[in-house]
């Protein structure tokens, strides 16, 4: 491959692609500003992001009546009235968008993690945020009563502001208590280890003390689920998405070099602590975020980062990529488990039947590229 | 062609070979009495770390929901006493005693093993797919066979433990005949959250499964017999067998497969050994008191943290700390409870979790 040994050129006319550097990447520049892109990065983003975008008109399409996905596209313009209108707007799309968001932000987030604390199964969890969003929930449904159901709950506001205080409390506290002059990964694991140990062990306790019924409502919260989503869930998310998201893809560069260690990055110029303080926060938001709107869906922060890293074949995980293989793989949980089941499954356990055999698929085939 | 390679690799004598001991006795005086005086403390560590698993078991022996005197546990020990002293501590201390110490040192063997091996701290022994698989077997065990004495659990647990991380081996051996630890980590965590995914599924459409369900898996010594611990143990000896083999291989990976291929070891053979090990010891630990992650996950950071990352010295300490650490928690459990105990699994995690915190902080921690 000429890529791979192809010397790095100086940059050729403006505007112009610049020859194939080292790694695949690709360099242009437009007078002062430059960007590096890599061509199989980009590609399997765009058609991520398609095929994101398929799955909304498709996931606001189907249900318990069939819209046609033209009727789809014009409601969500807003150029179309009457019953059909109503249902487009007000009742799937909601739930369509925070499955793509809550998609969208773990799986950002969960690129975010791994790559700062170099470690595969880093995912928000090890801050704590499942942990504490867990805690704060299910105490909010076991202790406000055995009468409620889930959904009731949800509605009135309860649930997502519990769990919202729970994962930021336990990732300040985690963070905190990991702090010893600065903050190294190593310990910040082995930290979040320890206090989500503990929240786990609340939450186990107040699941085994609940009344039968009551444990049942928590554990449906507990896997997480979009049955009970309407715009007020949407908002929040959107808010935190669209602030959130810009800042990480800003990061990125500073994210590779946070990669090479903390005494090469720090000799290369990065602020380590502070960098490490922001990506570790940006995950944080992002994870509340969707634990609060959604539940801790699933699997979603651990096995999208991997095959997203897996397809770009890059060092770490892309973190649109990662964002976009997010939406598409909890999008298409929710169409399957409202489509294919009796009755709705929720999102959570769909996202890790599909997710888990598919990078189990990753791994095999990997391994067989790299023995051949 | 010619016939044979010059020999460009001087193969050293064995006398020149440096061997621990050797280096001992040819190091200089400093270096021998800095290495004596490790030893020294090592041994220290482990003498008081004794002590305190024989003082756990006593006390696990004397305290609990029916108040007994220290005479009356003697005499019903002895068999000797009024039939409910005998009763109490042969149909119930005993029997926790004995599944609580045991329990406690396999997970914390399996974790060292599990931690060497991965060379990742988090990773638990449950990451194979050993707690999951159990779980899911259990539940169907209520759900379909409606099985629900713990004497019948065991074997539902043992085997589903067994099958789940037989599938999590051969998906990373698949491709190309190595068990290299990122992928084993991975499809480990990948079939775990498989099977968790289906458990959860199971327990949300009958509430009878969810009840079994959350009760066994906050993991608990209540309600267990000897036949339990009878059930498990096979799996166990074999498994502390093997752990016991592997700690030479161990040392030697630690330094990387290359190294330790270059130390003569077989790296093939070495992870299948210490694979072996850990599913078996978690998977007898499992069956018998549920999946305690929390003592597999922390107990081999103390472990390090008092004895450093040399397994001849780790293993021992994490089993004494685990055993410890479990009866412990036990005890507590019966205590603060009254007569609604609190499970030890909750237990160690909620008084464990703070003390692992303090470690992890105070400790200058030797990291994987």
């Amino acid at each position: 491959m000429s890529a791979a040994t192809g010397a790095p050129r100086t940059a050729g006319a403006p505007g112009t692609p610049v020859g194939p550097a080292a790694a695949g990447r690709r360099g242009v520049q437009l007078g002062p500003v430059g960007l590096a892109w890599r061509p199989r990065v980009l590609g399997y983003t765009v058609a991520a992001i398609v095929l994101a975008l398929v799955l909304v008109v498709l996931g606001v399409a189907v249900g318990s009546t069939w819209i046609a996905p033209g009727t789809v596209v014009r409601a969500l313009v807003g150029a179309e009235d009457g019953p059909q209108g109503f249902i487009v707007t007000t009742l799937r799309l909601p739930r369509v968008l925070t499955g793509a968001l809550v998609g969208l932000v773990l799986g950002v987030a969960g690129a975010l993690t791994q790559t700062v604390t170099r470690n595969p199964l880093g995912t928000p969890d090890i801050i704590g945020v499942t942990s504490g969003a867990s805690v704060g929930a299910v105490a909010a449904i076991v202790l406000g009563g055995g009468t409620y159901s889930v959904s009731a709950v949800v509605l009135s506001g309860g649930i997502p502001v519990a769990a919202t205080l729970g994962a930021l409390v336990a990732a300040v506290a985690v963070y905190g208590l990991g702090w010893r002059g600065g903050v190294q990964s190593y310990r910040l694991v082995l930290v979040g280890i320890g206090v989500s140990a503990t929240l786990d062990a609340v939450t186990s306790y107040l699941l085994v003390r609940a009344k039968i019924t009551v444990a049942t409502a928590a554990s449906q919260w507990l896997v997480g689920s979009l049955s009970s989503t309407s715009w007020s869930t949407v908002w929040p998310l959107l808010v935190v998405a669209a602030v959130a998201v810009p800042i990480a893809l800003a990061t990125s560069a500073a994210l590779g070099i946070g990669q090479l260690g903390d005494e090469v990055a720090t000799g290369v110029g990065l602020a380590v602590q502070r960098h490490r303080l922001l990506v570790l926060a940006l995950a944080v938001v992002l994870s509340a975020a969707a634990v609060a709107a959604a539940g801790p869906v699933g699997f979603v922060a651990f096995v999208v980062p991997q095959v997203a890293l897996r397809l770009a074949g890059t060092n770490r995980p892309p973190l649109l990529l990662a964002g976009a293989l997010g939406a598409v793989l909890v999008l298409g949980a929710d169409l399957l488990a409202r489509s294919a089941f009796p009755w709705q499954v929720p999102v959570g356990i769909v996202t890790t039947v599909v997710g888990a055999p598919y990078l189990i698929w990753l791994l095999v085939r990997h391994r067989k590229e790299m023995s051949r | 062609m010619r016939q044979g390679y010059p020999k460009l690799v001087r193969v050293p004598s064995p006398e020149t070979v440096l061997t621990p001991a050797r280096a001992a006795r040819t190091a200089p005086a400093g270096a021998r009495s800095a290495h004596r005086a490790a030893t020294r403390r090592r041994l220290l560590v482990v003498l008081v770390l004794v002590v305190a698993l024989v003082a756990a078991s006593v006390a696990s022996m004397l305290f609990g929901s029916n108040r007994l005197g220290v005479d009356q546990v003697l005499a019903g020990l002895t068999r000797t006493g009024s039939s409910t002293a005998e009763a109490v501590v042969w149909g119930s201390r005993v029997p926790r005693t004995l599944i609580g110490a045991t329990v406690g040192a396999a997970l914390g063997i399996a974790g060292l093993l599990m931690q060497g091996h991965t060379r990742n701290p988090l990773a638990d022994p449950g990451l194979f797919g050993v707690s999951s698989g159990a779980g899911l077997a259990v539940v169907l065990g209520v759900s379909v066979f409606g099985v629900t004495s713990t004497g019948a659990t065991v074997w539902f647990a043992l085997a589903g433990a067994v099958v789940a991380s037989v599938v999590v081996f051969s998906v990373t051996v698949a491709g190309s005949g190595t068990a290299s630890p990122v992928p084993l980590a991975l499809a480990g965590a990948a079939v775990s959250a498989l099977l968790g995914a289906i458990t959860s599924f199971i327990v949300l459409t009958d509430q009878d499964s969810l009840d079994a369900y959350r009760l066994w898996v906050v993991g608990t010594l209540a309600a267990r017999q000897l036949d339990v611990l009878a059930a498990a143990a096979p799996f166990l000896l074999v498994g502390a067998v093997l752990a016991v083999w592997n700690v030479r291989a161990l040392d030697a990976l630690g330094l990387g497969a290359e190294l330790a291929k270059g130390l003569g070891e077989d790296v093939l053979v070495a992870r299948l050994v210490g694979l072996g090990g850990i599913t078996l010891l978690a998977a007898g630990a499992t069956a018998a008191a549920g999946p305690i992650g929390f003592v597999g996950l922390t107990v081999p950071h103390v472990a390090r943290a008092l004895v450093g990352t040399g397994h001849r010295w780790a293993l021992p300490v994490s089993a004494l700390v685990g055993a410890a650490l479990v009866l412990v928690a036990d005890v507590v459990g019966r205590l603060v409870g009254g007569f609604s105990e609190v499970e030890v699994g909750i237990v160690l995690a909620v008084l464990g979790g703070p003390v692992f915190v303090a470690v992890a902080r105070r400790r200058s921690l030797v990291s994987l």
